[in-house]
């Protein structure tokens, strides 16, 4: 009875957001949705949508399940939990589709690789279906946005460095690099460098807090 | 109630996956005009994109009427056919055979000037690609072309919807002494040359898809190029339509070019 009793934004429930961010991030310590991650960090325009659809399916998602909780017969729950993102997921898109037509086309892959985004159901699976709505709800949060983090992060490095632009703004030729004989590097766009500019980020994250840091 | 019990599993099985549908077709139904609609309007749009019209989506429903004056249909020799251009679902007429494809053709008019519209239509690295590309009236100069895509990746095959990619295509010509050689989206740059444009880095797979594209397209509607300017010089071997000679004319000029 004392989960009723508890503040909506107590330490504890703020906890669920905060924790994602840094000592649980998704990608960077659980290495969760890595997938999706490498492949749409090429621009940060498509990494910042991707991270608003994780936002909104997740926090859905989490919700709707840990309503049903009690409802669902443990041996199918893991097919429960697809059909729950899945119907989102395409719910979602068509009302895009019908409404916000070009939002819909900046989507168009990213719907399919939400659907397949481990970390959605792996929330799902490890939160949602044994804590109530209100703290499923704050743990979407938590999860999405620190799945966006990084995401961006990576996507930010990969296309100044890569293309020399920011959401397609020609930043480095403002500046006028190029006429110093700068030259993008072309290597960063290609997939193997979102794995290594990601190990970058990892290793910059365990050097700020050590506490991830595994001992021998 | 005991929630692992075969009965039950079956029961919320079967409720879910029937709510599920239901909603799922609902929502499919209902919105399906929207969707329609916008879908209609967008290709209205490319194609005044095409001829250098840029409109938003909106404006294009009043714009289309006012520059696009015919819309035709032609056959694989090139004669004029009944029906209208914008019906057709080029996505199915290419699975077609060539004898038995409708080739849609839109004419223009943009400051006087006449402009042929064909649309396109190919395959990417990950799905289709399409787009339309507009030529001048003497058939030779491209006016300006534009690309889509269902999946191509982004950020690199994903960009040939970017003006940076299109815009090259305005002044590349598609004949050389009146022979076809199309256009070719060339790796590493096109230096200048007058039938290439730049290929984007990491999307080369994407950048040959087009380079297909416009080539097998456009060879289909070299019989009706042929019948509104008969001074041109096509090959005898490009009027018979679809030969493999013709493959392999196309493929060394390519080679040619390449090297």
């Amino acid at each position: 009875m004392s989960d009723k009793k508890e503040a909506l934004f107590s330490k504890k429930n703020l906890k669920l957001v905060k924790d994602p961010l840094d000592d649980n991030n998704p990608i960077t310590v659980q290495v969760l949705g890595i997938c999706s991650a490498l492949a749409i960090t090429v621009q940060l325009k498509p990494a910042v949508v991707m991270a608003i659809s994780v936002f909104f399916v997740l926090c859905i998602a989490n919700v709707l399940v840990s309503l049903m909780r009690k409802m669902i017969p443990s041996r199918i729950r893991i097919i429960v939990q697809l059909v729950v993102i899945a119907t989102l997921v395409i719910l979602v898109d068509q009302v895009l589709k019908a409404f916000l037509y070009d939002v819909s086309k900046e989507l168009s892959v990213f719907v399919g690789l939400i659907i397949t985004n481990c970390i959605i159901m792996g929330r799902l699976e490890a939160f949602a279906l044994a804590n109530t709505p209100w703290k499923a709800f704050m743990d979407g949060v938590g999860n999405s946005l620190g799945y966006a983090l990084p995401l961006i992060v990576v996507a930010f490095f990969r296309e100044l460095l890569g293309s020399g632009t920011l959401f397609g703004y020609p930043v480095l030729e403002n500046l006028g690099l190029y006429k110093l004989g700068y030259e993008n590097n072309g290597m960063m766009i290609l997939p193997p460098m979102a794995l290594i500019t990601c190990g970058v980020y990892i290793w910059i994250q365990r050097i700020k807090n050590t506490k991830l840091v595994e001992e021998k | 109630m005991d929630v692992n019990k075969n009965s039950y599993t079956i029961g919320f099985a079967t409720i879910m996956v029937v709510i599920v549908a239901a909603l799922l077709s609902s929502a499919a139904i209902g919105l399906k005009p929207y969707q329609s609609k916008n879908v209609e309007l967008e290709k209205k749009q490319n194609i005044l994109k095409s001829v250098g019209v840029e409109v938003s989506r909106e404006q294009a429903k009043v714009d289309y009427s006012t520059y696009i004056k015919e819309e035709l249909v032609v056959n694989h020799l090139g004669e004029i056919k009944e029906g209208s251009a914008f019906d057709i679902d080029l996505s199915k007429e290419v699975k077609k055979d060539a004898s038995e494809q409708s080739f849609p053709v839109y004419i223009a008019e943009v400051d006087g000037e006449k402009k042929y519209i064909i649309p396109l239509r190919g395959k990417g690295l990950w799905g289709p690609i399409w787009g339309f590309i507009s030529l001048n009236d003497d058939i030779n100069t491209i006016s300006a072309a534009v690309f889509d895509h269902k999946s191509e990746t982004p950020g690199l095959g994903a960009e040939i919807n970017r003006p940076f990619f299109q815009d090259p295509f305005t002044g590349k010509t598609i004949m050389e002494d009146g022979d076809f050689v199309s256009v070719i989206v060339q790796k590493g740059g096109a230096n200048g040359d007058i039938h290439k444009v730049d290929g984007i880095s990491g999307g080369t797979i994407t950048s040959d898809g087009v380079t297909d594209m416009i080539d097998e397209r456009l060879t289909k509607y070299l019989p009706y190029f042929k019948s509104i300017s008969p001074e041109m010089k096509v090959k005898e071997i490009l009027e018979t339509v679809i030969s493999d000679e013709k493959r392999d004319t196309i493929s060394n000029i390519n080679e040619r070019i390449i090297d």
